[in-house]
């Protein structure tokens, strides 16, 4: 497949603007903006684009109810806040291609009627950062960016905003109240973040790599993109290969590729013998097989959920108690400790696995956490408690005797 | 009109308007949804997730108490996917809370212990490790125990949202959240006002006030000593709840006839001082007002030891404008050692004056440095109303059964004037029915005045003294208040007096009275104080027997030398910063 989304990253020179305009760069926006917003979001929505961030929202839907929400001014936000571990695909645009993003930013404020825009990025990208910094410098001296753009009547201003590094700010409405100034806590939905974003005004959110797509759907049209890969969810997908393979790394592969060929074909193979797999980073359920299509809806039917595609491949010699432990001391570390479940939930979770790893666990624990999952998952009021146990709840389920050996006598 | 929006619960249709939560909506379908962090009065906060139901088509449970009923939804409030959830919250709150309920201040009311109870849970699957937290134990007010916070945020958003305060916020991250204070350096050394709203708002036994009740019992124990006390007017008006009478009884007789008999010596009533307030306190607005008394219009009341605290922080620059009037506690503190003491011919040195208040921010201000005018601590002791039931239950007193009786004459008898003052709007009657009197000589014939009283959050009135239009306003809870002081700081202000009561419903919702931060129970609180008013024979101030004998034989006259010696004050500028 000819790639969209990394296509540039091996170029010479590849985050400059000469770089990005001599390869048909901004093409898109000048496109877009001889459209009609509303025609652009059509676009948008007939591409069948879903959010690449994790919750794979429809973005074409996303951008229309923003659109048509009255309260002024409305902003788009560029998650870039990239947290999951397992998680590095954002960065390699971020790095290589800034004005691939910077592009598309654009071209979704002037659809959505915006005229700022923001990039919340993870404050440990610190090249990132610079590149982007750069890059927005680059972008305003061609006038591709602040004010009249390439001689319209849309002015657009992009502003860089770090994050602190709290994992719950890439979820969008933490990431709000960050921007705010607030503690890095959730809202509750709805409202949502289209009809009450950050700064409490109507807002788009969406993942980097969402966002870069939008330049080829201009370019080609959504029934074009809409032919690529699985006919549910269409579109290239990077995927953070890592773990126990010969080749980890990002790639730029049609949804529903099959994991097999991601890891066997691209991947280099498994290092030693398959035991699992997170699909989604360690928010996701384990699967112990590799037969599954890389695509929302067939992941999810085998029992976990494709996320940001941060595919983790583990070998058999992988003790999935400790496994377990270290997840759940991510999460309770993460958590932001606001609702009840997720506070409490990871940390006694956290503590009885644990207890497994010492080899004093107890049978009735596995139950418990079970349970526990089902409440997490039911009632915590945002995506971080929600998925925090569904590693851990999966790994009972798939390898319970490695739990119970554990058990104290 | 309202747009109605129908729905089903639990299969029963009910219509509510637009913008209703499925918990208000559930109460039509007879359904009262357990919570925890939502309290009727504050803001939804949605952080329990003990009030989730189950809404037909959405993936997840849903918080009640935040979500917006929508047409046709079709919601189920206790099938067996709820129950199991909200079962395992408070199981997990179980887990993480102390376990040490016999000692525990709630014990009898405890919201999370109710919970439990009522949602079956009969064993708790987490040997978690418990919190171990020191306690701030810096104010002389009001005590936090973070070890048995649920951090549920109804404190801090009623110091934020009602107080306007903001001393308290959540600090750290998941399971080392906490509730705490600016640099943790305890609510002793912040701008913390004592109103002690915060625990009426807490569901469990992480703040309460610091008690004095073993110093009481041992001064009442001590031959040595001459104990008094004094009682709020707001006492009588809630003491009963705690001791089985149903709530809005007046309980002033079978309160005296309590404290003779856990051994005080002489029971005296603070009504008599907030009558005395009323004399100096009239007499000053007459002055400010003629200008014989060169300072600033509109003139604020002094009553309410919270707002001073929050003046002296947040509005210093309004410091002049407040009445120089020592509270009713503070007035009778020094009178209680000198006018008492001489009396009686006791030595004040072996007096132990004792306060009943109902109010948290009274021992802050018993132990400001300047309260001392007698020459000794003016008032020793302040117990809350629930120290003083607690004290009741402990000596075992039969207080449903008690004969009325009354305080001593000296510094007992009151006016319904007095007895108002724990009423917002209370102390500006009651000046009121005093100044006319001495502006016009004459006494004010419609003496209920219906525009200061009731719950609204800001009240304002306009009474005709011969030709002067004397413009009013009255403020109870800080964050009323604010809109007051805001517009004297502009210079907007077109009243001449106005009465700030710190906590919501004034004195008789103040932080040491029987928990609750239910509005309607504060008013029938309200209620009991204007009926006894109108029940009592005096209704005016300057009417007291005693306070005129108090006048002739010490005092000689309101402002007089002695007064501003032992009755008046000067405040404090205090930062911000704590």
């Amino acid at each position: 497949m000819e790639k969209i989304l990394l296509k540039n990253i091996d170029k010479p020179d590849s985050q400059d603007i000469e770089t990005y305009i001599s390869g048909g760069g901004y093409k898109a926006l000048e496109k877009a903006l001889s459209m009609k917003p509303e025609d652009i979001i059509a676009e948008v929505k007939k591409s069948k684009l879903i959010g690449r961030g994790g919750a794979g929202f429809p973005t074409g839907l996303k951008w229309e109810f923003t659109r048509k929400e009255k309260g002024e001014p409305k902003y788009v936000v560029c998650n870039a806040d990239e947290g999951e571990p397992g998680t590095f695909k954002d960065r390699v645009i971020l790095n290589k291609d800034p004005h691939l993003l910077l592009e598309s930013i654009i071209i979704c404020g002037y659809a959505v009627g915006a005229e700022k825009g923001f990039i919340y990025i993870r404050g440990e990208y610190f090249e990132e950062i610079n590149t982007l910094k750069k890059a927005i410098e680059q972008a305003k001296a061609k006038k591709m960016l602040g004010e009249n753009i390439l001689g319209s009547d849309f002015s657009f201003d992009i502003q860089i905003f770090k994050g602190a590094g709290a994992y719950v700010c890439g979820e969008e409405t933490s990431l709000f109240e960050s921007m705010g100034g607030g503690r890095a806590t959730s809202r509750e939905k709805p409202p949502f973040p289209t009809q009450f974003g950050v700064y409490g005004k109507p807002t788009v959110i969406n993942n980097v790599e969402t966002l870069s797509n939008v330049p080829s759907i201009i370019l080609n049209g959504g029934d074009w993109y809409s032919q690529i890969g699985s006919p549910d969810s269409p579109g290239p997908k990077l995927f953070c290969l890592s773990g126990h393979v010969n080749k980890p790394g990002v790639y730029e592969l049609p949804l529903g590729t099959s994991l097999k060929e991601l890891v066997e074909t691209y991947g280099g193979g498994v290092k030693g013998r398959f035991k699992a797999v997170l699909p989604g980073g360690v928010s996701s359920s384990f699967l112990d097989t590799l037969d599954v299509k890389l695509d929302y809806k067939s992941v999810m039917e085998a029992g976990s959920m494709l996320g940001s595609a941060a595919v983790i491949i583990m070998n058999s010699d992988t003790d999935m108690v400790n496994v377990c432990k270290n997840i759940m001391e991510f999460f309770a570390h993460e958590s932001c400790g606001h609702c009840v479940p997720c506070r409490e939930g990871t940390r006694r979770a956290r503590e009885i696995f644990a207890l497994f790893a010492n080899g004093e666990g107890k049978a009735e624990y596995l139950d418990t956490l079970l349970d526990l999952k089902d409440t997490m998952y039911d009632t915590s009021r945002c995506g971080l408690g929600q998925a925090a146990l569904n590693a851990g709840a999966s790994a009972v389920k798939l390898f319970r005797d490695e739990f119970t050996k554990r058990i104290k006598k | 009109m309202e747009k109605m929006v129908t729905l089903t619960i639990n299969g029963e249709q009910v219509t509510v308007p637009e913008g209703t939560t499925i918990m208000d909506a559930a109460k039509k379908a007879y359904i009262n949804i357990p919570h925890l962090c939502f309290l009727e009065g504050l803001q939804a906060e949605g952080a329990c997730r003990v009030c989730v139901v189950e809404v037909e088509g959405e993936p997840r449970l849903v918080p009640s108490c935040m979500r917006e009923v929508h047409e046709g939804m079709k919601v189920y409030t206790h099938s067996e996917r709820v129950r199991k959830a909200r079962r395992m919250i408070v199981e997990l709150l179980l887990a993480n809370h102390p376990t040490d309920c016999f000692t525990c201040e709630r014990n009898q009311i405890c919201e999370l212990l109710k919970l439990a109870y009522e949602l079956g849970i009969d064993k708790i699957r987490f040997d978690a490790k418990k919190p171990q937290y020191e306690l701030d134990e810096t104010s002389p007010a009001v005590i936090r125990n973070p070890n048995k916070c649920v951090l549920c945020g109804r404190c801090i958003r009623v110091c934020h949202d009602v107080q306007t305060v903001r001393v308290i916020g959540f600090i750290n991250r998941g399971s080392d959240t906490k509730v705490a204070t600016y640099l943790e350096k305890g609510l002793g050394n912040v701008p913390c006002t004592n109103c002690g709203q915060c625990i009426h708002a807490c569901p469990v036994g992480a703040i309460k006030e610091k008690s004095y009740v073993d110093e009481v019992w041992a001064a009442i124990a001590d031959p040595e000593k001459h104990v008094v006390v004094q009682e709020a007017p707001a006492i009588r008006a809630a003491l009963g709840e705690e001791l089985g009478l149903p709530p809005g009884t007046l309980v002033a007789g079978k309160m005296h006839a309590a404290l003779r008999r856990l051994g005080f010596d002489m029971v005296f009533d603070t009504n008599f001082a907030a009558d005395l307030t009323i004399m100096e306190e009239g007499s000053e607005l007459v002055g400010r007002i003629t200008g014989k008394i060169k300072k600033p219009l509109p003139q604020f009341t002094s009553c309410s030891p919270g707002w001073i605290k929050f003046m002296e922080h947040f509005y210093p620059d309004l410091m002049d404008h407040v009445s120089s009037c020592k509270s009713p506690q503070q007035m009778f503190g020094p009178l209680a050692k000198t006018y008492y003491a001489e009396k009686a011919g006791i030595d004040p040195a072996k007096i132990v004056s004792v306060s009943i208040m109902p109010c948290t921010a009274k021992k802050y201000e018993a132990q400001r440095p300047e309260m001392n005018d007698s020459g000794f601590r003016d008032v020793d002791y302040v117990l809350t109303t629930r120290e003083l039931a607690r004290m009741i239950k402990e000596a075992g007193i039969d207080f449903a059964n008690l004969p009325d009786e009354p305080a001593e004459p000296l510094m007992g008898v009151y006016t319904g004037a007095g007895t108002i003052f724990g009423a917002t709007g209370g102390v500006m009657e009651a000046a009121l029915r005093t100044a006319y009197k001495l502006v016009t000589g004459k006494e004010l014939e419609k003496i209920d005045i219906e525009p200061v009283r009731g719950m609204d959050g800001v009240k304002t009135a306009t009474v005709d003294v011969n030709g002067l239009e004397v413009k009013v306003a009255v403020a109870h809870g800080l964050g009323n208040a604010r809109k007051l002081l805001d517009e004297v700081r502009e210079g907007k202000s077109p009243y001449h007096f106005i009465e700030i009561m710190a906590c919501p419903g004034g004195c008789i919702g103040g932080g040491g009275q029987p928990i609750s931060f239910d509005m309607p129970l504060r008013k029938m609180r309200c209620d009991v104080l204007y009926k006894e008013d109108k029940q009592l024979p005096y209704r005016r101030s300057h009417e007291n027997p005693s306070i005129k004998k108090l006048y002739e034989d010490y005092l000689k006259e309101p402002l007089s030398e002695k007064s501003h010696h032992l009755l008046h004050t000067e405040y404090t500028r205090r930062e911000i910063g704590g």
